[in-house]
């Protein structure tokens, strides 16, 4: 029997500093969503340094700009994130858009055909010899890195692409998770 | 009876007017700073065919003549977002900076709110209240789309808007773009004026006077409060200010908007208001060829 509280739907609770602070069952911490990001996708911990993290609703993680009082009762605190309490953490399409160009690893770089098949929704097949699972899928646009905004921390951006959004590599295949509603028909740029 | 009628006796120009309101609005976009800068965004377009002409008085809006703003990559990377070129004037009046404490108190679907986070390079707080959940959804769609983490949703009425889930008790600066009777949007929406009633009228300015006196008191001293409409009906504009310039602890703020205006009027069908009210600002469509408008910029002055 655990002496932990469970997670309450209706309100955001900020995240406890590492695992060892947990106070509510099963909830991710701070340091583990840091070290998800620094692990699978190279993105430096500073990126995150003056941010903070939430949960509400079972194993959405809620990305924050300020501080706030835990627990707090709103709508919305910040940006989603990260979907945690399943086995294989999936980072949301506006974390990687806004925080995946300081990413170095697990991207993939899709040609101008391959990111419109993307941006469909659709999967499609792929050669790719990395890790499987959830990925970067990035292209290029607006003429490389000039004129992205200069901020989130100290990082170095690593990366000559931008980030369209989150991919799932299983067997040979690129599977496309743009959301139902974000799904478009561009002509490839 | 055409209710836009009523504005003959204001309008140095009417006919310009009226034929303004007849045409159609162009698309404009806000090129969102959070995640890309004007030139990169323009440079995006160009690669990608798409014409647009620079908005000149603000590199951070385009007017694109063809086809669909939110069909381009730019647009899905969340580097554009549309938002009708004069509604980006009372953003730019609240001038809110990096750090500070901000209250939206009407703010779905969030263009304003989320230029506000843009404005303030994401940092710091921005409370974007609404009273309708339905319309929270889209707040909470573009939020993200355009990658805003300096963002509170919150659901009151902003008429009694309580900070109790906040640990500090005053704003450093708030927006009221109040619901209205949309007058300003007839050339977005041909058919907005065919239930204009002289009582809406009066009911929306009811509700508008009680969440502008919300914000002024949730704002502290020195702090400033934009109030805007898309509406050109005095009862919705100037007597709102009025009623706050009498029953709050305010003043009106001299400012120089980038877009030709007139002066707010102290005269309307036998009723006249507080002459401060002269440095509030009407936004016709035919003066910038642009949607109606009405911005007022208030100081908190206790």
């Amino acid at each position: 029997m655990s002496d932990k509280r469970t997670n309450v739907g209706q309100q955001f609770d900020r995240l406890p500093a590492t695992d060892g602070d947990r106070t509510v069952e099963g909830r991710a911490s701070r340091a583990a969503v840091v070290d998800f990001f620094a692990e699978r996708f190279g993105i430096d911990p500073a990126v995150f340094e003056n941010f903070s993290f939430w949960e509400k609703g079972k194993g959405k993680i809620w990305i924050f700009a300020a501080d706030a009082p835990s627990p707090i009762r709103v709508e919305g605190l910040g940006m989603t994130v990260l979907r945690t309490r399943q086995e294989h953490w999936k980072p949301t399409q506006s974390a990687i858009q806004r925080f995946g160009r300081h990413a170095s690893r697990n991207i993939i770089e899709l040609d101008g055909e391959a990111a419109a098949t993307f941006v469909r929704g659709e999967d499609q097949e792929y050669d790719w010899d990395g890790d499987w699972g959830y990925l970067i899928a990035a292209h290029e646009i607006g003429g490389g890195t000039e004129g992205r905004p200069p901020r989130d921390g100290t990082a170095v951006e690593q990366g000559e692409c931008e980030p369209i959004g989150v991919g799932l590599y299983v067997y040979g295949e690129l599977r496309s998770t743009v959301p139902k509603g974000n799904r478009e028909e561009l002509s490839p740029p | 009876m055409n209710p836009l009628e009523r504005y003959a006796p204001l309008i140095d120009d009417y006919d310009a007017f009226l034929a303004a309101c007849e045409r159609p609005l162009p698309s404009v976009v806000r090129v969102n700073t959070i995640k890309a800068d004007p030139g990169r965004a323009r440079r995006a377009l160009d690669a990608e065919g798409i014409d647009y002409e620079p908005v000149d008085w603000h590199d951070h809006l385009l007017r694109l003549p063809d086809g669909s703003p939110g069909t381009n990559w730019p647009y899905f990377h969340g580097w554009l977002h549309g938002q009708e070129e004069v509604s980006a004037v009372p953003a730019l009046a609240v001038d809110p900076q990096p750090g500070e404490q901000i209250w939206d108190s009407c703010a779905a679907p969030g263009s304003k709110t989320t230029q506000l986070s843009a404005l303030m390079d994401d940092r710091g707080l921005v409370v974007g209240n609404d009273n309708n959940l339905g319309r929270l959804s889209s707040l909470r769609h573009n939020a993200e789309r355009l990658g805003v983490t300096n963002l509170v949703v919150t659901n009151q009425d902003g008429r009694n808007f309580s900070l109790n889930p906040f640990d500090f008790d005053e704003f450093d600066r708030a927006i009221v773009d109040a619901p209205c009777s949309c007058e300003g949007t007839i050339r977005k929406n041909p058919t907005t004026l065919e239930e204009w009633t002289l009582e809406h009228v009066h009911s929306v300015a009811a509700v508008q006077k009680g969440i502008l006196s919300r914000a002024v008191q949730a704002t502290k001293p020195g702090g400033i409060v934009v109030y805007s409409t898309c509406t050109f009906a005095p009862e919705e504009n100037e007597a709102v200010v009025d009623h706050v310039l009498d029953t709050e602890d305010c003043e009106v703020v001299a400012f120089d908007p980038p877009l030709d205006s007139v002066s707010g009027v102290t005269e309307w069908e036998g009723d006249s208001y507080d002459p401060r009210v002269t440095d509030t600002h009407r936004i016709y469509p035919h003066l910038n060829d642009t949607g109606g408008f009405y911005c007022a910029k208030l100081a908190v002055t206790a």
